[in-house]
């Protein structure tokens, strides 16, 4: 008993000695190798075809960047060939543009018409630049004044993930729930439509999809026990055409005659009711805060769904459906077609909201229709997306919560030692809650057939403790604290090869990789690192090609455009922030390590690096 | 498991039932209350135009929450009952600004931090008045106060903040909410005359 006692103090000791520093990272020894959990239907068969993108879901790439995923199948692929890995080392800025918002800046710009657009983190500003002129100036500002209360009920920073321009319009969404269309030319507001209640605890942070004559946008608040639902509105009035719950009763989740999930695990009636304690559903999360995809080739609309609520599981004993899965619908009427859900009664904060990346892919010795999606838990799932089968799930990052999936019956194999408990913490869980990687946008080139994924190495201790739901504020009930995964390294961009299964380069970071990648026609990939470095590296080796020291953190989507001139420019935003930045761009002190849910424990030398900010920065050859 | 969740439900109902209860007692209180003199309010600015620095910010109804350990334990138990910490963590913040630092927008006096739990503040800090008993709402005003003393950081011991939090002296109350730093030298006074 006494020599535990002591052993226990000196542990507290050491802790509070590190309260201030970074953690030492998991060993490598405490995950699970790759070989260990990856699991497929069937060994590769790469000879079967190319992967691409079908013609309906990639049109031929006009230049422009229109949506931030820049087209449905969202490749992020910018067939632009100016740039290379011969010459990128002469990019230079060519204008830069302060969007008076000093926090994380999460958004895609978006090009059309010769005009870039550009919405903030709240007060969500959008602005419209002239890019046919020299220096690119203002042609209009929209301030929507969102309801400045919102900004107390946002879970993880006060970010906004892009807008969307289509047939005139330039759509986006604001804090505290709008959503609202604005003349692309004029800056006025053509329709404005509030879908929020921010005293129930409900935002939307994340981008509208607009297709199909619909503007499909969902509401977060999964941190806030808030039901999630995803709705269609009317493109041209804003006017709601279907509305679905992902938690409660069939009727509510739009579940009905053409509903046809590929497990057994998801039939029956009424499952999100029955698969929670009675009446935990109302106030269960299922949110829609991240990527949205429509399928032109289809017409399928697929949207994951995020993490149950609370954090402590042990209060909602069940699969807790339809959380953290993934829904396939009719986008004409709502109606589900078919379910999977990545994390039955997810214990770790797995939400499934990533993104889905749509592609023909050679599995069994035919092309197959498929999604590719990199979930927080770890995994990057190739799904059939005609028919919710899991044809793959592979390990991207270190992870020790599960040891893989049950291809059988479609299940994620829970490691009992690392489910949470209620008032014990359970040490070095990997992924962490924000996932092997969080809703930063991966990129995927048809020419190397390969997908780069910006993503983190992140793990965590976690311990349950009872919560009580009071409408309006967090409802969680768990303390964490993250620390740096195997290596130490917080973040990598890994080059994927979805066919053969497995890594193919990987270029490790010191911080998160928290923004997107895209990647372009000349054999390039940008992205940024919260240290406020906006680098190129090669397509095919992942070699450093070029960098530049933007002055705040990126966690935004950068973009590749051709502009009025016909060069090819790089578009990205700057300003660090989102859950992980919070500690930089949040009123944040570091010496609490269970700060903005446990984040600040790992990342807590940020601050030494970087400052809040807010610019676009445009890149180009000098021309 | 399923007991388990009764429990929290049990606890819920409970808690809905003590903001309710708590509701309508806090009205008779208020009422019953004389209404404070235009110089008793407590201010929210650091800043009073002119040269008269008398400052009042007193609320009689703060003084037994100074020195008082039992007030601030069962603030830091109600900080969490009532999902303070889900927005401001064990004061390091998150979604709402941190307390354990030593900026006070609304000023660091008890009444001050209890009048931001009473009225919210318009970025996001929700209004407790009515929601909450108002004793309750004294008593996490002192834990929130303890969070940036001295005593109470020097206490931390591992990586949560403000598990072992001291007593708020009575001493912090003698300045207007906004101090500088103790080592500060105010000359100001003496160099500027105002109109007579």
């Amino acid at each position: 008993m006494r020599s535990s006692a002591i052993v226990l103090a000196l542990s507290l000791a050491t802790s509070a000695a590190l309260a201030q520093t970074v953690p030492a990272p998991v060993p490598q020894s405490d995950v699970f190798t790759r070989e260990q959990i990856g699991h497929a239907l069937a060994p590769p068969t790469p000879d079967a075809g190319r992967t691409a993108p079908s013609e309906a879901n990639a049109p031929k790439d006009d230049g422009q960047w229109t949506m931030p995923s820049k087209n449905y199948a969202s490749t992020r692929f910018s067939s632009l060939t100016e740039l290379t890995p011969q010459n990128v080392k002469g990019l230079q800025p060519q204008f830069t543009f302060s969007l008076a918002v000093n926090k994380g800046q999460e958004a895609a710009p978006i090009v059309a018409n010769n005009t870039m657009y550009v919405v903030t983190a709240y007060p969500n500003y959008v602005y419209a630049l002239d890019l046919s002129k020299p220096g690119a100036p203002l042609k209009w500002k929209f301030s929507p004044k969102p309801a400045p209360a919102s900004q107390g009920i946002a879970c993880c920073d006060v970010v906004n993930r892009g807008g969307s321009y289509d047939h005139g319009k330039y759509i986006f969404t604001t804090l505290d729930g709008q959503v609202i269309a604005l003349d692309a030319d004029t800056g006025k507001a053509l329709w404005r439509t509030r879908l929020a209640n921010i005293n129930t605890g409900e935002t939307i942070t994340m981008a509208p999809v607009v297709a199909n004559g619909h503007v499909y946008v969902g509401n977060s608040g999964g941190e806030l026990g808030v039901r999630g639902w995803v709705v269609a509105l009317d493109e041209d009035t804003g006017k709601l055409a279907w509305k679905s719950f992902n938690t409660g009763p069939d009727k509510d989740v739009l579940i009905g005659p053409e509903f046809k999930p590929f497990y057994a695990a998801d039939r029956g009636q009424d499952l999100g009711v029955k698969s929670w304690p009675p009446g935990a559903w109302k106030i269960g999360g299922g949110n829609v805060w991240g990527w949205i995809t429509y399928d032109a080739e289809l017409n399928v609309l697929y949207h994951g769904t995020g993490n149950p609520g609370p954090w402590n599981a042990d209060q909602r004993p069940g699969d807790n459906k339809w959380t953290a899965g993934i829904f396939a619908r009719d986008p004409a009427s709502g109606a589900a077609r078919w379910y999977y859900q990545y994390n039955p009664h997810d214990e770790h904060d797995y939400d499934g909201i990533n993104e889905q990346i749509l592609l023909d892919m050679p599995f069994q010795g035919k092309m197959q229709k498929v999604l590719v999606h990199m979930d927080r838990n770890g995994y990057i799932y190739v799904i059939n997306r005609q028919t919710g089968q899991v044809l793959s799930a592979d390990p991207y990052g270190p992870t020790n919560s599960s040891k893989g999936v049950d291809l059988k019956t479609g299940r994620l194999i829970v490691n009992p030692a690392k489910e949470t408990k209620l008032g014990e913490t359970v040490r070095d869980i990997c992924p962490t809650a924000s996932g092997a990687k969080d809703w930063q946008p991966t990129s995927f080139s048809p020419l190397t057939g390969l997908l780069y994924i910006p993503h983190e190495n992140i793990c965590m201790d976690w311990m349950n403790m009872q919560v009580s739901y009071i409408m309006g504020t967090p409802y969680v009930g768990a303390n964490v604290h993250m620390k740096p995964g195997p290596g130490g390294n917080r973040g990598a961009v890994t080059a994927w090869d979805p066919v053969r299964r497995q890594p193919v380069w990987d270029v490790k970071e010191s911080f998160p990789v928290w923004s997107g990648t895209v990647v372009t026609g000349g054999g390039l990939v940008f992205y940024g690192t919260m240290d406020g470095w906006f680098k190129a590296v090669d397509a095919r080796s992942g070699a450093p090609l070029w960098k530049f020291k933007v002055d705040s953190g990126i966690i935004g989507q950068p973009i590749s455009y051709r502009g009025p001139d016909g060069h090819q420019y790089i578009a990205v935003l700057a300003g660090v922030g989102g859950w992980s930045g919070a500690v930089v761009s949040g009123p944040v002190d570091t010496r609490d390590g269970s700060a903005a849910l446990g984040f600040i424990n790992t990342m807590s030398d940020l601050p030494k690096y970087t400052t809040a900010g807010g610019t676009l920065y445009v890149f180009a050859l000098p021309h | 498991m399923s007991s388990r969740f009764l429990t929290s439900a049990a606890a819920s109902a409970a808690l809905i039932l003590l903001i309710l209860t708590a509701c309508s007692k806090g009205t008779t209180r208020d009422s019953n209350a004389a209404p404070p003199s235009k110089n008793e309010a407590v201010i929210t600015s650091a800043f009073s135009p002119g040269l008269d620095h008398s400052l009042v910010t007193t609320d009689p109804r703060a003084a037994p929450y100074y020195d008082n350990a039992d007030a601030i334990n069962t603030g830091k138990r109600l900080f969490s009952q009532y999902n303070c910490s889900g927005c401001h963590s064990n004061g390091g913040g998150g979604m709402g600004p941190a307390l354990m630092d030593d900026e006070w927008i609304y000023g660091d006096r008890l009444e001050q931090i209890h009048d931001t739990l009473v009225e919210g503040r318009p970025n996001g800090m929700p209004a407790w008045g009515g929601k909450i008993p108002d004793e309750q709402l004294w008593q996490i005003a002192a834990y929130v106060r303890s969070m940036s003393l001295p005593q109470t950081l020097a206490a931390q011991n591992g990586p949560t903040a403000s598990q072992s939090p001291a007593p708020v002296p009575r001493k912090v109350a003698q300045d207007n909410g906004w101090s500088p730093p103790a080592d500060t030298t105010n000359d100001y006074t003496t160099t500027l005359e105002g109109p007579k």
